[in-house]
């Protein structure tokens, strides 16, 4: 028979000799490997104590944000929600209000927006495809639930601290976003 | 009254040896599987139990409280006498070997002097091969008793190995006992210490090497140990003989095996590597130096490290070694061991015979 590929190896299957038929050099040989894995570093990480760094860009739960003075800056254009695959992204648009002018950014603001977590794919398309700077992801993950209603996150879920209530937690916040746009375009220029 | 004229002290003494010997025993089996799990892991390149306690040393408590407060089910179909009797019988034949081993010298307590031996019987091995040949009626009686394939098929696998490698064991074990002219364990540990550099030369493990071999190889296929742990070959029996046990009883089978590897190591170190002897000391120069019972506690100490020895073997051969297939393991007892060991109780015979002359 004509052989597939040249990387065919032809084993010669010889008698096993007097020193292999004892079998114990090659137990020995092999406890000598299996000793030499105690010295060895270990692969396991500790998990709750020790994390395992992740990529610059990795893809977790998504943030709403908002701006210095802590309007919303979604103006629920539906850009995200087209973008989005799985269609796990819905709002409802709803104009603003002459005495609401200190929490939406435009007239236009999203009165519901939910993510559904278990049809997110965590594919990032919805941050690219927000022309105001209004969703991020973040390096959380979901994590686990009893209901499946719990797994749609709202607005209150999703917004980041207003700067008006807790300054600090919107100084996180803010941080982390600018160091994900960073990273996002250090990734492009790649 | 001459008949109540019995030294009771005796009673209370070896009463309270074979607690101390049962417990230590049973203590040292539970942390013989959490040094199980820490060796697989370590040879894994992982970490192993580290959750409970410091080390995750309290693993072995935590494991033992689980298997108490799991549900206890006896299948319908089994004969619930034999169901019962089949873990406690292989729980009671691995604790029965430990009265005869020689744990250490003596010891003077109240102006007594205690052996650390529970029964020096003069058929001291006799006793072990007789209550290691019981110990397969556990696994027999579970098999049978469970009213399932599996635990049949691996209850038949396990009685044919077992009886297989006996033959084996013993014959290696008479070339031993051509040497020494005695059956007391405590008798031939008692031989070996009289060697040259503190004893070690006389160790037996030295003139009998090869007997030792075969004596390791069926005492691996005796515990039901890899390569030979064919009775509870998970990807062909599921989980083999106490494949329908469950919480405690299925402790009990498990815990059975970690007390018979103890036991065999300490037969081993007693056998053939000097039991309480320690090498490179004169114990009777260093009992008139730090006393007797310092000396004896060195002793038990070292036998104890002879032991743990010998455990890690047991744990460092299974995580090298895979299963031998049925037909090989059966090939290795009756075609290879048994010759092997006939051929060295020859040589034995044959030497003895000469320098005796």
């Amino acid at each position: 028979m004509q052989a597939l590929t040249k990387r065919v190896k032809v084993l010669e299957q010889k008698p096993m000799t007097i020193m292999e038929r004892l079998y114990l050099p090659a137990i020995a040989k092999g406890m000598m490997i299996t000793f030499s894995h105690i010295f060895k570093k270990k692969a396991t990480i500790s998990y709750p104590e020790q994390k395992r760094p992740f990529s610059p860009i990795f893809r977790g739960l998504h943030i709403l944000n908002r701006d210095e003075e802590g309007r919303e800056r979604c103006t629920a254009c539906g850009l995200c929600a087209v973008a989005c695959p799985a269609e796990a992204i819905t709002m409802e648009a709803a104009e603003r209000k002459k005495d609401e002018e200190h929490l939406y950014r435009e007239e236009k603001y999203a009165a519901r927006y939910e993510i559904n977590m278990l049809r997110c794919i965590f594919c990032g398309l919805c941050e690219e495809a927000c022309p105001k700077d209004a969703i991020y992801l973040t390096e959380t993950f979901a994590p686990a639930n009893y209901t499946r209603k719990s797994f749609i996150y709202g607005k209150p879920d999703l917004l980041i601290p207003n700067p008006v209530d807790e300054p600090a937690g919107f100084e996180k916040a803010k941080g982390l976003i600018e160091e994900r746009k960073a990273n996002m375009r250090n990734n492009k220029t790649e | 009254m001459e008949l109540l004229a019995i030294d009771f002290a005796i009673f209370l003494e070896k009463f309270i040896l074979i607690f101390v010997v049962i417990m230590a025993s049973l203590l040292i089996a539970m942390y013989t599987t959490y040094a199980e799990r820490k060796v697989a892991a370590i040879i894994q390149d992982r970490y192993g139990p580290n959750r409970a306690g410091p080390f995750g040393l309290l693993q072995p408590v935590a494991d033992g409280v689980k298997l108490f407060f799991k549900e206890e089910i006896i299948p319908l179909s089994s004969n619930k006498l034999l169901f019962i009797l089949g873990p406690s019988l292989a729980m009671l034949t691995a604790m029965l070997t430990s009265s005869v081993i020689p744990w250490g010298g003596d010891i003077e307590l109240f102006g007594r002097r205690i052996s650390l031996e529970i029964a020096d019987v003069n058929i001291g091995i006799l006793f072990v091969f007789g209550v290691v040949s019981l110990g397969v009626y556990g696994i027999m009686i579970g098999g049978w008793a469970s009213n399932n394939k599996f635990s049949l098929l691996a209850a038949v696998r396990g009685a044919s190995q077992i009886i297989s490698y006996e033959l084996a064991m013993g014959l290696s074990l008479i070339a031993l006992l051509m040497m020494t002219g005695s059956m007391s364990l405590g008798e031939i540990v008692r031989q070996q210490m009289g060697g040259a550099w503190g004893g070690l030369l006389g160790w037996n493990v030295f003139y009998q090497p090869l007997g030792f071999l075969i004596f390791l190889v069926c005492a691996f296929a005796e515990c039901n140990r890899t390569p030979f742990d064919l009775p509870e070959a998970e990807n062909e029996l599921n989980f083999g003989y106490h494949q329908e046990y469950s919480s405690m009883k299925l402790g009990f089978y498990l815990f059975a095996e970690y007390i018979n590897m103890f036991i065999s190591s300490a037969i081993m170190a007693t056998l053939f590597f000097g039991g309480y002897d320690i090498p490179f000391v004169n114990e009777v120069t260093l009992a008139d130096k730090i006393g007797l019972n310092l000396t004896t506690l060195l002793g038990t100490f070292s036998l104890l490290i002879k032991i743990v020895f010998f455990l890690f073997l047991f744990m460092w051969v299974r995580w090298t070694i895979p299963r031998f297939r049925y037909d090989q393991l059966m090939n290795l007892g009756w075609k290879k061991l048994i010759p092997l060991a006939l051929a060295n109780m020859l040589v034995t015979g044959a030497v003895i015979l000469l320098l005796k002359k």
